[in-house]
């Protein structure tokens, strides 16, 4: 028996859901508008977005931006299927406790500490060695890196908890060994789960301003240090072009990628009810197809 | 068939554990003890623009441990222990309120049928994969004196003056919800598609009424949701910076935004650093009982998936 939503439910549900989108829906209208005065609407225009493509300071930051976000992703989906191995399958090893809360903990942290500390250290170790001499892109990078591979390493592990282990075992009973057996088996299976760590890796460094402040120096200035520059001046027709194509971009990619999974699960399923319902499907097919 | 083993295959699990191990002690241990170090230090003109702790000079090791730092959060309290205990009371109110549209929005979705559940789902999980500087942006748009919210109402004649939105603990609690909402609903959802209709049925055909089922029934079966989807929303909201930087005004001084003040324009970087070990104290408490919590659940959720593999399994009929 399933029953109706009591109408306050309904009604803060729907507030809620009005929350998350209302603003960003005006600011997507707002951003057509040919005024630079948020109050009035003048008629529509894309010349913000003209002048967003003439706006170098932005495609500068933007540039690195992309980097960083690549070269951080890359770095904690290596580091994180490494963490998510050593949980799953490793049982009880020797720094087990020592790894959990290390890689745990960073999921938690405050941005500011996390920002803080790791200048410190960086400029603690510039005293010692000479490296990192200054701060710049390098830093930011290994920044993201460290709370990225956190995030990776949760995402990995749950696939690898149901992986099917007699796959492996069959490879390692016709003969095959150990880092052939990952590259040619369980990457391959639990490879969805790397490219969506990968991707959470991405937008985490993509999306972040509070750590890279700390850790940037003069002249690595990405995205959002831009953007949070500019909007502490007030809100710019600019900035509105710039936001819609970014949340634009990855609403586009979030929903095909939804569609992609949604259909995937339910073509599985199917099959899954048709081998469990065995062969009387087969039966029943047969008797149809015969007139 | 056994030939020899290579290096790289004696030593692969010590690889698989050493490499990130050694990266988070290097990158995120060391550098949880350089924040206390340096907030025992004191300030000076010079890069960098503390004191050293400790080292050795012409007459030896040397250490110039002080509390000078903390000494100052407790004399300036109202510019230090203030905004403290304002992001806590913030933080709380903001977790509250996420949780009061959160639970109704996580109920709908559970309850709906799979293909409307997948797209309400989709909706919950966008606003988490966009920039939350970028929706907070957005909302200054809606809020600001001259913005979409006041030339709407001004419009229709329902106010005669601009409200004061902006710098208020409402925008606060808007930026709160617009940030954090996704994070209460998750975990109240994992909970709820997994509750089962029959006990409700079970417990109105035993003469429960509304309010009787969800107090004695769905509340206590929910209840692990409630929890962690609390603590997703408070911990991060106590240190979070964007928010009042953005949103706030001086009443909504909150820890993150004077840490970031203190380092970036006083440039006092000790004083920085003993106000994040004050900000860790204060998430002492809430972090360790999540990493607690944590555990339990994912212990409760193997069980679970057990309990149903095994009724699931032919090998049972």
């Amino acid at each position: 028996m399933r029953r109706p939503l009591a109408w306050p439910a309904l009604i803060l549900g729907v507030l809620g859901f009005g929350i998350l989108y209302v603003p960003v829906i005006v600011m997507i209208i707002y951003s057509f508008n040919s005024s630079r005065l948020v109050s009035v609407w003048a008629g529509f225009s894309t010349k913000w977005y003209g002048a967003l493509l003439q706006n170098e300071q932005i495609l500068e930051a933007l540039g690195k931006s992309l980097w960083v976000a690549v070269s951080a992703a890359t770095i904690s989906t290596v580091f994180g299927v490494l963490i998510a191995l050593a949980f799953v399958r490793f049982g009880n090893f020797r720094f087990r406790l020592a790894l959990s809360a290390l890689a745990s903990t960073p999921l938690v942290m405050p941005e500011v500490v996390t920002g803080l500390s790791l200048l410190l250290l960086f400029i603690g170790m510039e005293g010692l060695f000479g490296w990192p001499s200054g701060r710049g892109i390098d830093t930011i990078i290994i920044a993201h890196a460290t709370f990225g591979m956190c995030f990776a390493a949760v995402v990995v592990q749950a696939r690898l908890r149901d992986f099917d282990m007699s796959i492996e075992e069959a490879a390692a009973d016709l003969g095959a060994r150990q880092p052939y057996i990952f590259f040619s088996i369980t990457l391959p299976v639990i490879a969805p789960a790397v490219v969506a760590a990968w991707l959470l890796a991405f937008t985490l460094s993509f999306d972040d301003l509070v750590i890279a402040s700390f850790v940037s120096g003069p002249g690595s200035s990405t995205l959002p240090i831009v953007i949070f520059s500019k909007v502490r001046l007030g809100v710019t027709p600019e900035i509105n072009a710039l936001a819609t194509i970014m949340i634009l971009l990855v609403a586009a990619s979030v929903v095909t990628a939804s569609l992609i999974i949604y259909h995937n699960s339910r073509t599985r399923r199917r099959a899954l009810e048709q081998t469990a319902a065995g062969d009387e499907i087969t039966v029943v097919g047969q008797k149809e197809s015969q007139p | 068939m056994m030939g020899q083993t290579t290096w790289l295959q004696r030593n692969g699990r010590r690889i698989v554990v050493a490499l990130p191990l050694i990266w988070l002690i290097v990158f995120f241990f060391l550098p949880l003890i350089e924040v206390a170090q340096t907030s025992f230090t004191m300030p000076r003109r010079g890069i960098p623009p503390f004191e050293p702790l400790w080292g050795f000079g012409k007459d030896g090791f040397f250490t110039n441990f002080n509390l000078e730092n903390y000494a100052l959060l407790l004399e300036y309290w109202q510019d230090y222990l203030g905004p403290a205990g304002n992001s806590i009371r913030l933080a709380l109110f903001s977790t509250i309120i996420c949780l009061v549209f959160a639970y109704p929005m996580a109920w709908w979705i559970a309850r709906s049928d799979p293909r409307q559940r997948a797209m309400l789902l989709v909706l919950v999980m966008l606003p988490f994969w966009t920039s939350s500087l970028l929706r907070i942006y957005a909302l200054i748009g809606l809020l600001n004196p001259n913005g979409f919210i006041n030339t709407m109402l001004l419009f229709l004649g329902v106010i005669d003056a601009p409200l004061r939105m902006m710098q208020t603990d409402f925008s606060i609690y808007m930026g709160m919800l617009l940030t954090y909402l996704p994070l209460m609903i998750l975990p109240l959802y994992a909970t709820m598609i997994r509750l089962d209709d029959d006990l409700l049925d079970a417990a109105a055909d035993l003469g429960a009424g509304r309010v009787a089922v969800f107090r004695t029934v769905v509340l206590p079966l929910t209840m692990p949701g409630i929890i962690a989807g609390s603590l997703l929303v408070f911990i991060p909201a106590v240190g979070e910076f964007v928010i009042p930087a953005l949103l706030g005004g001086p009443d909504q001084m909150m820890i993150g935004k004077v840490l970031w003040t203190e380092f970036f324009r006083s440039r006092d970087w000790p004083v920085a650093s003993a106000l994040a070990v004050l900000l860790l104290i204060i998430l002492a408490v809430p972090i360790i009982y999540a990493r607690y919590q944590d555990g339990r659940t994912t212990a409760l959720d193997q069980q679970y998936d057990e309990a149903q593999q095994n009724d699931i399994k032919p090998g049972a009929a």
